[in-house]
């Protein structure tokens, strides 16, 4: 880490920050300077201590020593509003806009002081001319697409004219185009002599955009690299201290019989975007890996809910479980055929935040007979599941068994997946199974559900991921405007129809089928 | 200047222990300013109030009486409130199960009806009481109603439905015009438990009660159903409870135990329906309930405190000349204080500096 001289000097620069939760040292002595003009990632695994990081860099977080720097003098920020004083911004990655509000009322929530919405409104359109951003300030937030609304949240941070700009996670809920023209975006702001802290762990995005990479590892700094100069094994390396494993695709195995079955799957929705499915039909056999791919909000959430019995289906005949009429089940009853299902959210959706994590395993497992008899529950053998689901998927935390909430997003989900796994299922249905989890975690995620799959489990996967589709999944179908596409093999088709078809280019994607 | 409430991460057990115990010390504080504002001095009203009560054996056992029903009570509310639902209509519920219970009581007045009619009775007050609990259920589930208003509507309701029967067709007809039931056959009224005082048999249904509720909301798939509905819905949802079948639940079990503390009350303490069978149980329960961290043990050391300010309401009546209203006062006060308490353990109070439109 010599310093080159020509480098310009850094506006925000954390020193030897170290932050304790209980035990758990989430930060250790580390070190980050952004400089202006700079687009500088941030790399690490889960809980690698990134998000701890830059919660102290924007005043979310008190640091427990180290001290941060601003344009070389020592700074502290108490609160996020004296961070966004200092012109840093920060965009994360759960978005904070209100669905029921016009893009521009919701700007306005969130500068100081009072402005006409017709004169923000123009400033807004302005934004957006100058960085290719694509909003529209008097449509409501609750129609647009996630990718629109990340725009919204830079929009916002951009009219703050900030001199530091955080992305954590940006392109996580993005198709292959719109990261395209978030990068673009980047680049404009970095032009200006803006700097960019770019959160990921997608290796060739940080190698495309970003001039320098800082490493993080175990809450430790590891390397500050020059990205351009590294390889993807390089920097995987440096991240997860050895070489990440690919999940090994099995080409040669037999498929069992249908375990999942669409046949004219229709919801008619509430009007929402969303929350209409229109004649879905498609077969998940035992031992195939069916992926669903589609940009958020085509109606991936409906179906997911639809499947697992959280909505009611109106024709029970539309759905079918190993062989049995599920339409008109429970989840409780579609688990006791033998399904698994794990939703995308994992707060509040596939647990209780602020329940105990040992509280959590009975979400799923309370219909299964051994840990729950004639409505008891068994404490021992609970916690003995715990611990197995804790053991065998490597779920790390502080404490003996704190609440949900307090879990990193990758570890919540390994508790998520094992939790089902462990539960012996002959179909997996799963949203979004690495969304927000690092690159380790995610193949083992995959790993998991491929190796489960060899043994016969039918696994049907929802992800907007398209890589990761292509990676593990045998076959394909792409879900757009509440439709879904003919399921094709993996092997027969390629990325660009069904980057097509993504797009609500129907066509394409038949196209595509037809081939097969 | 602009204030803001943030989320803390790790309350310590003991901060979320000691939130009652510095809700009681405010309240005896607001109470001290209140004694001295009306003249009184404040030593002497807190001996009366809160002392004096429990050095005298007839007062522990009144004690005790007015607890009970507190408890009882108390422990159905904790279900409904662990659902996040809010259940303000307990007094209703008293009122409603009281009623039918009682209706059994009239019927077999003067007859020769054996010792099943008090349990009898007991099982339809239950009845009573879980049957108006399920109305603002229905609202809530069928209509979307909120049922913290029509569950306290439904308290007036079911008061004025009691004043017309007594005013009207179950009046004793021997008794003078007073608005009042013939008083119970003896057996329709509640065992006594000791020679002397009005202790009777309801205090060990309502330790009963604890008993089955710490175990049912403690160890049972039902008791983690409620709780899961009220932390996460949507988990609740995912993991195949019905919110639908927990609303109806929990309002059947509170109304049902509120129900019980109506007839037990009437076939106790008061031995005949009349215009008003309660100082106000079902509203000062929700006291008990939030007091006692709605865990059924800390509502029956909960019920214990409120009552003592019953009891000691009742003697600064006779010996200060102190209104009634004092108790109310300090009843509220202590559920203000307790609510902010919840609110100040989970919560810090920031400033918000530099602007006016936070």
């Amino acid at each position: 880490m010599e310093d080159v001289p020509e480098r310009p000097r850094a506006l925000l620069e954390a020193v030897k920050l170290t932050k304790k939760f209980g035990s758990l040292v989430a930060n250790d002595q580390v070190s980050l300077a952004i400089r202006a003009g700079e687009t500088h990632a941030l790399l690490g695994e889960n809980g690698a201590g990134k998000s701890t990081l830059v919660k102290m860099m924007c005043g979310l977080l008190q640091a427990d020593s180290g001290e941060l720097l601003y344009e070389g003098t020592p700074i502290v920020f108490h609160d996020p509003a004296s961070s966004r004083a200092k012109g840093v911004g920060v965009v994360f990655q759960h978005f904070a806009l209100f669905d029921a509000m016009t893009v521009v009322e919701n700007v306005a929530l969130g500068l100081p002081g009072h402005q006409p919405l017709p004169v923000l409104a123009a400033r807004i359109d302005d934004c957006v001319r100058r960085y290719g951003l694509g909003v529209e300030p008097y449509r409501r937030v609750g129609e647009l697409s996630v990718g629109e609304r990340q725009r919204v949240e830079i929009v916002r941070c951009l009219l703050g004219d900030p001199r530091v700009l955080i992305l954590d996670e940006p392109t996580s809920v993005l198709t292959p185009d719109e990261s395209e023209n978030l990068f673009r975006t980047v680049d404009l702001l970095t032009d200006e002599g803006r700097a960019v802290l770019f959160i990921s762990h997608k290796l060739d995005e940080v190698r495309r955009l970003c001039h320098r990479a800082t490493v993080l590892r175990g809450g430790r700094f590891i390397a500050e690299v020059d990205p351009q100069q590294e390889t993807f094994g390089s920097l995987a390396r440096l991240m997860v201290g050895a070489d990440v494993p690919r999940t090994p695709r099995v080409t040669a195995h037999a498929l069992g019989a249908p375990r999942l079955l669409a046949l004219h799957l229709n919801v008619a929705g509430d009007g929402s975007r969303g929350s209409t499915l229109r004649d879905i039909n498609f077969e998940v056999h035992a031992g195939e890996i069916l992926g669903i791919a589609g940009v958020a909000g085509n109606g991936q959430t409906a179906l997911f809910d639809v499947l697992s019995g959280e909505t009611e289906v109106t024709d029970h005949e539309s759905i079918v479980i190993d062989g049995e009429m599920a339409g008109g089940l429970s989840p409780t009853q579609r688990r006791a055929l033998g399904a698994g299902f794990v939703p995308e959210e994992r707060l509040g959706h596939a647990a209780a935040p602020d329940m105990r994590l040992s509280d959590n395993v009975l979400l799923t497992t309370h219909g299964d007979g051994h840990i729950v008899k004639a409505g008891i529950i068994r404490r021992a053998t609970l916690f003995g599941r715990f611990q197995e689901i804790v053991k065998g998927f490597d779920v790390r935390f502080g404490g003996k068994d704190p609440k949900a909430r307090r879990l990193s997003g990758g570890n919540m989900q390994k508790f998520v997946i094992g939790r089902e796994v462990l539960r012996n299922p002959v179909l997996i249905v799963v949203d979004q199974p690495t969304w927000g989890v690092d690159a380790a975690a995610a193949a083992f995620i995959r790993t998991t559900l491929r190796e489960h799959a060899a043994q016969g489990c039918a696994v049907l996967v929802i992800s907007q991921d398209l890589d990761e589709l292509l990676e593990f999944a045998d076959r394909i179908a792409v879900m757009s405007e509440g439709r879904l596409t003919t399921p094709v093999p993996v092997a027969g088709t390629s990325r660009e129809a069904i980057g097509l078809a993504m797009g609500g280019a129907h066509h394409a994607g038949g196209e595509g089928s037809h081939a097969a | 200047m602009p204030l803001r409430l943030e989320r803390q991460e790790n309350i310590s057990p003991l901060r979320h222990a000691m939130a009652p115990v510095v809700a009681a010390l405010v309240t005896l504080v607001v109470g001290a300013v209140m004694f001295v504002v009306l003249g009184h001095d404040p030593l002497r009203a807190f001996t009366i109030y809160f002392i004096e009560p429990l050095g005298d054996a007839y007062m522990l056992q009144e004690l005790v009486v007015k607890a009970s029903p507190l408890l009882l009570i108390g422990i159905g509310l904790a279900f409904c409130y662990r659902a996040n639902r809010w259940n303000i209509g307990a007094e209703g519920q008293y009122v409603a199960g009281a009623v039918l219970g009682s209706w059994l009581a009239l019927a077999t007045q003067g007859t020769e009806a054996g010792p099943w009619v008090l349990p009898a009775m007991l099982v339809l007050g239950a009845i009573g009481g879980a049957l108006w609990g399920l109305i603002p259920a229905f609202l809530r589930v069928r209509f979307g109603a909120s049922e913290i208003l029509t569950s306290l509507m439904l308290v007036y309701v079911a008061q004025l439905g009691l004043d017309y029967l007594v005013r009207g067709p179950w009046r004793d007809p021997q008794g003078f015009n007073f608005p009042q039931s013939v008083t119970f056959d003896d057996v329709a009224l509640m065992p006594l438990l000791m020679g002397e005082g009005r202790l009777h048999g309801g205090i060990i249904i309502a330790l009963l009660a604890v008993v089955a509720a710490t175990f049912v909301l403690g160890r049972t798939l039902i008791g983690f159903s409620i709780e899961l509905a009220g932390s996460a819905p949507r988990a609740a949802a995912f993991a195949g409870f019905d919110e639908k079948r927990v609303t109806y639940g929990v309002f059947a079990v509170s109304g049902a135990l509120a129900g019980v503390a109506g007839i037990i009350e009437v076939a106790g303490p008061i031995g005949q329906l009349q215009p008003t069978i309660s100082p106000g149980y079902g509203f000062t329960a929700i006291i008990a309930a939030m007091l006692g961290r709605l865990h059924p043990v800390g509502i029956l050391v909960a019920s214990l405190v409120l009552a003592l300010t019953y009891i000691g309401g009742e003697a600064a009546q006779i010996t200060m000349r102190l209104p009634f209203d004092v108790t109310r006062v300090f009843q509220g006060t202590l559920l203000i204080a307790i609510l902010a308490a919840d609110i100040l353990v989970r919560y810090r109070i920031r400033r918000v500096e530099g602007t006016t439109h936070a």
